[in-house]
């Protein structure tokens, strides 16, 4: 803990006084004194980082990490302002003279070179490929690494344990979850009324005026939340997997880090735009808009595709996992659900992730290499890029949900002390969603100007979603039927993702079917439905699982009363949220504006919709102060404080490091609750004699 | 069992009616939008309602027994047994794949039958050219040689908008037409309607365009076909007059090059420095150095708009391939507005 503070007041130290050497250097120059300019924005935030390795805490992980990040990035940068330095000497027939620095000191190109050499330099200076280097050098490692750092400091450092990575991905999740929620805030403030509040015109931040800020903060806050869910989903299938399979760890212990580890170097890049000019295209990031973007959108481009590797890595291990390392008598059929939907998902983000990556690639090469593939005066098609885009980004969607509707899964059977209804029909309805949903991309674009004829044929295969997805709702509907339900915490924000879920899917059929989705599109109608099946599918089964693992991970309980504050301050604000969006968006409201129509009459629906933001911000704040506070202060419990038949909870908590000392044989049906004397797992005794010498 | 059942479809139906009622209430159910203008929003707004009645009783359906287990089944202090133990139901888990399925099916042929509906080629179009560049609307209407930034349709008579976009992507929206086609620099997309509600209306840009895309927006006016015709007429007589003198020319030029998608003629903010008195008064540029807006000046900001910039602006404007004749007339309308 003390190196955490220790590292985040030189960040601060160092922020500040390169802010204000940035603004001495700038007037020095150019004799004007500017506040907020790009040149000081862009010291404060390297000084700041530089300071934060170096004085803060040379000795964790992700401080040295970020140390070589700057370093790297600014190698990086150098080289490439050299070589443009260069080349017009050696053959200035080839190259004419090039504009070495533009208004962030170096060029774009040098800028994108060294986020690039930062992302690497961060993964081999912070040491977590230190075991593969060594195995290059031909010197053995050894198999399990005990751990080093006790406490916190556990966290902030490399660890191989599955346990200590799925933590690492939860709280690394849980920090952009906050950053993406402050974006939303402050632009859900200037909507508040029509007209511009305070992203005026003549605000000049970071180089962006009001609504080019607007922009950037949208924009970001769109792809920090899918960043964020993509680790929280990491988070939980990392923790629960191997202790559901009865594993010791995952099949690759050593990539699990890696892919952990890269997405710091990913989310570093990706803020990084905000101070690098901006961007103002969205998320979606489509051309041509994103290839006249300021500087920022290629950092985005950079941290989108590093932070794919993370998920490709990640989720094949996850399926190697699954397959190879099961416990004995554990069939496919008599695996928990939770690991059918982490399959279902893995497999998109292993085959999907790519194609995003290339999308995003190919604008960043038309930008610095002047290629034309999106550029019709070049023979290229902007709507080429849609589909690229698309068939990656529609089946993610069910990357975010397929995992958190497990969780839904496994959960009420132990909430409702009843089997889950249709087990089969459940796991395999998870591989239907994942299978129909990479045949539905160009719903998405319906009213882009493709061949209008295609438009039909993704409307059928986008409505056939629907089938498999009312499989899960029925067989949970089922399941609750005739049980013997409670409602702690973490049942009541599984009865709340039923319910928001619900609410999402059953708002997509009108933008399914094309006729109806011509009007829908774009609007905030838009908003509200994927928000619902966001919050349904990821954000309330995460809240789910994080209040019923929490004594699994840390042995003590959340507080009860403060979760129940969270649940029923949330809920009605973020329904009342959704529906009002939705409203408004039939109404006229178009998506991505940053100011509207005072005509369209709609400026009390959005101070509503302001009041449930602000409401939803307060209950994620009395979330994070039970969170960390019950770590250390909450109520013991230490044994099985569910009545949960599943494996992890016939130990105590908090779960050993290297995981069950014996090993467990599959006897029976996971969620066989109410049959007399059944048993899902039993533990192995060793033999009296031949074990003692081996473990 | 039986009463739970009859209790539990009860209830569904009560949330199911409660549902539509209050979306009925908000005036949603039986249309998208306060106003339908358009024919094709006939077909549409059937389908909506079709679907909204199937969303009320589906929400009834799944959170009705859900409710009711909550209440009826809920475990009593004390009670710590398991419930009973029912694994499955292998046909009622067809029949919730099978029902399903065919529904979603017919929903799909309705949608694509709707979807026709909509692209049904009326007789005799009247064809108007649309260019959308950042952040504003051209109407050319090409039979008549006018071009304006309002764009006036005849009611109840098909038209067919042939759309261009000078740089990004744009989205043509008239909500209460209720399609939304985007317009895709490089080729250019249809957008076929018949308007059929006298009124005024306005298309707002649905695709993200950059920093004021908040702001493109433009009346739509569907007149009565006498209005109309007095209108055309009005818009010919104007645009004759327009080529009598060179700022009548550099009106129209500026009209038909969207240049009022981000500087004003009014003094009003936006995203370029206002026109009015911008003639022969003094400009501050970016670098600290104050210049007169001269004839030079001005033909440079227009020829290469990134050679002198005005201080607190950035360069979003790209260099047009204007002739000296029409830069000429250009600066011409701009020393009119005074």
């Amino acid at each position: 803990m003390k190196s955490f503070w220790r590292g985040l007041a030189s960040f601060l130290i160092g922020a500040v006084a390169g802010y204000a050497l940035g603004v001495i250097l700038e007037f020095v120059i150019t004799g004007k004194l500017t506040y907020g300019a790009p040149v000081a924005s862009a010291f404060a935030f390297f000084f700041g980082f530089t300071a934060l390795a170096y004085l803060g805490g040379r000795n964790s992980t992700i401080f040295r990490g970020l140390f070589w990040q700057v370093v790297g990035t600014f190698s990086g940068a150098a080289v490439m302002t050299l070589l443009r330095w260069i080349l017009p000497m050696v053959n200035p027939a080839k190259f004419g003279a090039m504009d070495l620095f533009g208004p962030f000191l170096f060029t774009e190109p040098a800028w994108v070179l060294g986020g690039f050499v930062g992302a690497l330099t961060f993964l081999a200076g912070s040491g977590v490929m230190d075991d593969w280097f060594k195995w290059m050098r031909g010197i053995d490692t050894p198999e399990h690494h005990e751990e080093r750092f006790t406490g916190f400091e556990k966290y902030i450092n490399a660890s191989l344990d599955h346990k200590v990575i799925g933590i690492q991905y939860t709280i690394l999740a849980l920090l952009l979850l906050c950053i993406g929620g402050i974006f939303a805030m402050i632009f859900r403030t200037e909507l508040v009324a029509s007209k511009l509040q305070f992203l005026t015109e003549d605000l000049n931040v970071f180089g962006q005026n009001g609504p080019q800020l607007y922009n950037t903060l949208m924009s970001l806050h769109g792809m920090v939340m899918i960043v964020s869910i993509l680790l929280g989903l990491a988070g939980m299938m990392n923790y629960l997997i191997p202790l559901m399979l009865g594993a010791q760890d995952m099949a690759f212990p050593r990539l699990n880090a890696f892919s952990f580890w890269i997405a710091v170097p990913a989310g570093a890049l990706l803020l990084s735009s905000l101070f690098l000019g901006g961007f103002d295209t969205g998320w979606t990031g489509y051309p041509p808009l994103s290839t006249r973007s300021p500087l920022g959108i290629q950092m985005f481009f950079l941290g989108v595709f590093v932070a794919g590797w993370s998920s490709i890595l990640g989720s094949l291990n996850i399926l190697v996992t699954v397959v190879r390392m099961r416990a004995k008598g554990m069939a496919a059929m008599k695996m928990p659900v939770f690991i059918w939907s982490s399959v279902a998902a893995s497999i998109i983000s292993l085959t999907a992730t790519q194609l995003i990556g290339l999308a995003f690639q190919l604008v960043l090469f038309q930008r610095l290499l002047g290629m034309g593939f999106y550029d019709p005066a070049k023979g290229g098609n902007p709507v080429l890029f849609q589909h690229l885009f698309w068939f990656y980004s529609h089946p993610v969607v069910y990357v975010f949900v397929l995992p958190g509707l497990g969780v839904i899964s496994e959960l009420l059977p132990v909430f409702v002390r009843k089997p889950l209804f249709g087990y089969r029909w459940v796991s395999m309805s998870s591989l239907g969603i994942a299978l129909v949903g990479f045949l539905v991309w160009a719903h998405h674009m319906f009213s882009s100007g493709m061949n209008e004829y295609l438009r039909v044929p993704f409307m059928y295969s986008t409505l056939l979603v629907a089938v498999p997805t009312g499989v899960k709702f029925f067989s949970w509907v089922a399941t609750i039927w005739q049980g013997k339900p409670i409602t702690p915490t973490a049942m009541l924000f599984v009865l709340g993702a039923i319910v928001v879920f619900l609410l999402g899917g059953l708002t997509g059929p009108p933008n399914a079917t094309v006729s109806t989705d011509l009007h829908l599109h774009d609007t905030y109608y838009i908003v509200g439905h994927f928000h619902d099946t966001i919050f349904g599918g990821f954000v309330f089964p995460f809240f789910a699982a994080l209040y019923y693992w929490f004594p699994k991970a840390t042995g003590r309980r959340m507080n009860e009363t403060l979760g129940k504050i969270h649940f029923w301050l949330m809920t009605p604000s973020f329904f009342v949220l959704t529906v009002g969006m939705m409203y408004a968006g039939m109404l006229g409201m178009r998506r991505r504006i940053v100011d509207y129509d005072p005509a369209l009459g709609l400026d009390s629906t959005h101070l509503v919709l302001t009041i449930s933001g602000y409401l939803i911000a307060i209950s994620i704040a009395v979330f994070l102060w039970n969170f960390f506070y019950s770590i250390k202060h909450g109520e013991k419990a230490e044994g099985n404080v569910w009545n949960s038949r599943s494996p992890e909870w016939q130990v105590p908590s908090p779960m050993p490091t290297h995981n069950y000392d014996r090993p467990f044989e599959v006897v029976g049906e996971p969620y066989d609750y109410g049959l007399e004397g059944s048993k899902y797992v039993q533990f192995i005794e060793p033999a009296p004699n031949s074990a003692a010498g081996k473990h | 069992m039986r009463r739970h059942f009859v209790a539990a479809g009860i209830l569904v139906l009560v949330i199911a009616i409660l549902t539509y009622a209050v979306i009925n209430f908000s005036g949603l159910a039986t249309r998208m939008n306060p106003v339908a203008a358009s024919a094709q929003a006939t077909s549409i707004d059937a389908l909506w309602h079709f679907e909204i009645i199937v969303i009320s009783f589906l929400f009834g359906l799944i959170t009705g027994p859900i409710l009711y287990s909550l209440v009826v089944f809920r475990r009593r202090p004390g009670d710590m047994t398991d419930a009973v133990h029912i694994e499955g139901n292998s046909a009622l888990e067809i029949a919730w794949t099978v029902i399903p399925l065919v529904f979603v099916m017919f929903l799909a042929y309705w949608g694509a039958y709707s979807l026709g509906e909509t692209r049904r080629i009326g007789a005799n179009p009247l064809i108007i050219k649309v260019q959308a560049q950042q952040f504003d609307w051209s109407f050319i209407y090409p039979e008549y040689n006018i071009v304006t930034n309002e764009l006036h349709l005849p009611v109840d008579r098909q038209v067919v908008l042939q759309m261009e976009s000078k740089d990004v992507i744009h989205s043509f929206w008239v909500p209460e037409f209720r399609i939304k086609q985007d317009v895709v620099p490089g080729r250019i997309t249809e957008y076929r309607i018949t308007p059929s509600l006298i009124g005024a209306y306005k298309v707002r840009c649905a695709e993200l365009c950059g920093a004021h895309h908040a702001y493109m927006e433009r009346p739509v006016i569907v007149n009565s076909q006498a209005d109309y015709d007095a209108w055309i007429k009005e818009q010919v007589a104007l645009a004759e007059e327009m080529q009598k003198s060179p700022e009548g020319v550099g009106q129209r030029l500026v009209a038909e090059n969207g240049c009022l998608g981000c500087h004003t003629i009014d003094g009003s903010p936006k995203a370029a420095p206002t026109w009015l008195n911008l003639y022969g008064s003094n400009v501050t540029l970016a670098d600290g150095t104050v210049v007169i807006a001269d004839d030079a000046y001005l033909s440079r900001a227009i020829l290469e708009p990134a050679a002198d910039v005005v201080q607190s602006y950035q360069v979003l404007m790209q260099p047009y391939p204007f002739t000296d004749a029409q830069v000429a007339s250009i600066i011409a309308y701009i020393k009119t507005l005074k």
